[in-house]
């Protein structure tokens, strides 16, 4: 099947591509093993700023993969045919993204050795525990549904598996926001808005990288999109991006409700520097009112610029989780409220971090680790959706 | 014979009895001495710690001199901390400086490990290398800690801190290590053996005696008849840790 998808010249494209990704995996390596060697000094974070940019992009990995499901989750859940095609390939990017994800967040520990700990010593009051087994069952609750959509005997279980599925990454991505939800000690997090905030986000972000990998299979096999479909599913990105916008815009205003919280409030939307320019320019403007705008404006809303969306939006998720955590980091402890504070500790200091090469280079290790699982695995188990109209498709009902 | 029988049987039952007293004695007389220690409410090396004891400290904020940093170089000398002030500098204590902003007024107090009675760094920690000791001690495992660094965004106090750097010259006594957290250990490795913490002693020595610790749930210790008498706070209470340190005069 594979030579009749692929000729020999596009083979050696694919080759070229994996060549890449093998790259920049390997500069993903030598970010960490510079890490391993010297320990976190050669990276920008500190004692105030522990969760650097490495966790910007595990984040984003980990949340996307979640939200690509959604694509599987529509058609077999919900039973829309189009989506059904399309479960196998977002089943193969979620799987794709979590492991870019937990590889990034695992190699930045301080230990990265002592992995295996974490499997052999379980804290069941602890939000990381939970998720290391949130995980776990992710990738083995993916690979059985894929299972059941690409084995033929298995199809009628792809519905109840598909149902677990949706469950359990609905519960995932709650446990990735009760990350944070949990920590009162820091203003910008503890609120019960972030799980299903971290949901709606994975909806978008998870989308979003959907367009752009199915932009890219289509282009490579010379196939044009549905324009209907097409324009359902922009629409569908779009409606994400403004539920979106809507639950950032509740988190912060809740938040500016709180009198305490206030301080915390104008520094990230107003007097913070980088970060609520991050925020304004790059989260709002760039990664969700442009886009918006490409998907609904009359005359716009082709390939072209859905694939231009999602990358937006892409590059707005990144810039609203480093406000998200280093933002939200960077501002003091209210240690003791009502008091000017000062100590060789930077108590009452904003926190200064700049990423450093090695720490961006193991992040986009992750990145690549995520891009080489996808493509190989598209290509060897035949990811490319096979439309309603192609009668062979193998994944019609 | 039967005389010189009885004789041997006294003989061997009284010698017997010698030798039994003089195998047990030196025994009884280590157990005597260490339940001398145990009476002077401290816990002895292998041991195993109990809950009858809750370790903690009294620090009086009016007593804390502003420019006295002598708490913390204690400490540094004590646990073999560089002593940095960098912020991937490790530092288990430090002095903060305050000024109430509606009335202007000045103080300053050491802020460490507040050794919770729930801490959040011991609920967060994936591993359970975060722990709290029966007498209250908040205590990093570091041979399980893997660096994850959550219990340093749980911790309310800032208290602890991550090693970012390769060590050298470390205390037999205080392990530490690269990639793992740490913060103060209520100077353990002292406690156990009976003395008190190097920050108090160091405070006490250049007489200001504004810290002080000991064991809360004894009511005939000297911090228990303290706080009974004066008013103390604990910083954060809000959050109802519980923790082991007041702070007197905040």
């Amino acid at each position: 099947m594979q030579s009749k998808t692929f000729s020999r010249h596009e083979s050696r494209y694919f080759y070229a591509l994996v060549a890449l990704g093998v790259f920049v995996v390997f500069l993903g390596y030598l970010g960490m093993h510079t890490m391993e060697e010297h320990g976190h000094i050669v990276t920008g974070m500190n004692n105030q700023i522990v969760w650097g940019i490495p966790h910007v992009f595990a984040i984003f990995m980990i949340v996307a993969a979640s939200g690509v499901l959604n694509i599987g989750t529509i058609g077999t859940v919900f039973g829309k045919k189009q989506y059904k095609s399309r479960a196998p390939l977002s089943g193969l990017i979620a799987i794709a993204l979590l492991a870019g994800g937990l590889a990034v967040l695992m190699l930045d520990l301080g230990r990265p050795d002592r992995m295996i700990i974490a499997a052999t010593h379980f804290n069941p009051t602890s939000v990381f525990a939970w998720n290391i087994f949130l995980y776990s069952g992710f990738f083995t609750l993916a690979a059985l549904y894929l299972w059941t959509m690409m084995e033929k005997r298995m199809n009628v279980w792809s519905k109840p598996v598909g149902f677990a599925m949706f469950a359990w990454r609905v519960i995932l991505t709650s446990g990735t926001g009760l990350i944070f939800a949990f920590l009162v000690a820091r203003q910008a997090y503890g609120s019960a808005l972030l799980p299903p905030m971290f949901i709606v986000l994975s909806f978008a972000w998870g989308l979003a990288v959907f367009l752009v990998v199915q932009a890219a299979l289509y282009a490579w096999n010379g196939k044009v999109l549905d324009p209907a479909l097409l324009k359902r599913m922009k629409n569908l990105l779009g409606v994400f991006v403004i539920s979106s916008l809507y639950l950032v815009a509740a988190y912060h205003m809740t938040n500016l409700y709180f009198a305490k919280q206030n301080g915390f409030e104008s520094f990230i939307l107003r007097d913070g520097g980088i970060y609520p320019m991050l925020l304004w320019a790059g989260y709002v403007v760039v990664g969700s009112l442009l886009p918006l705008a490409l998907i609904y404006l009359p005359g716009l809303g082709n390939t072209k610029m859905v694939v231009t969306a999602s990358l937006l939006v892409i590059l707005g998720s990144f810039a609203l989780l480093y406000v998200f955590i280093i933002g939200g980091e960077a501002y003091p402890l209210s240690i003791f409220p009502g008091f000017e504070v000062s100590s060789s500790f930077n108590d009452g200091v904003i926190g200064s971090y700049t990423p450093s090469l090695p720490e961006i280079l193991l992040g986009c290790g992750g990145l690549a680790i995520a891009f080489l699982i996808s493509i190989i695995s598209i290509r060897v188990l035949r990811g490319l959706p096979h439309d309603v109209a192609d009668a062979t498709a193998m994944n019609d009902d | 014979m039967k005389e010189a029988n009885l004789d041997r049987r006294d003989f061997l039952t009284k010698s017997s009895v010698g030798l039994a007293g003089l195998a047990i004695a030196p025994g009884m007389l280590l157990f005597d001495l260490a339940h001398a220690r145990d009476l002077a409410h401290a816990p002895v090396l292998n041991e195993p710690v109990s809950n009858k004891v809750r370790w903690g400290m009294l620090i009086d904020n009016n007593k804390c001199e502003s420019g006295c940093t002598d708490c913390v170089t204690a400490c540094n000398t004590e646990n073999g901390l560089s002593g940095g002030t960098k912020p991937t500098d490790s530092q288990w204590i430090r002095k903060v400086q305050l000024k109430d902003t509606l009335t202007g007024h000045v103080s300053s107090l050491p802020m460490m490990c507040q050794h919770c009675e729930h801490p959040p760094c011991v609920d967060v920690c994936p591993t359970q290398a975060s722990f709290k000791r029966a007498d209250g001690i908040v205590l990093v495992d570091k041979h399980i800690c893997i660096g994850c660094r959550y219990c340093i965004m749980a911790c309310p106090y800032k208290a602890r801190s991550f090693v970012h750097e390769v060590l050298t010259d470390q205390k037999p006594d205080v392990p530490r290590g690269k990639g793992t957290v740490e913060a103060c250990t209520f100077c353990v490795q002292r406690v156990d053996k009976g003395e008190t913490t190097a920050c108090a002693e160091a405070c006490t020595k250049a007489g200001h005696n504004a810290i002080l610790f000991g064991d809360l749930n004894d009511p005939e210790s000297d911090i228990s008849k303290r706080i009974r008498t004066v008013a103390s706070t604990q910083v954060r209470a809000d959050l109802g840790l519980n923790t082991g340190i007041r702070y007197e005069g905040i």
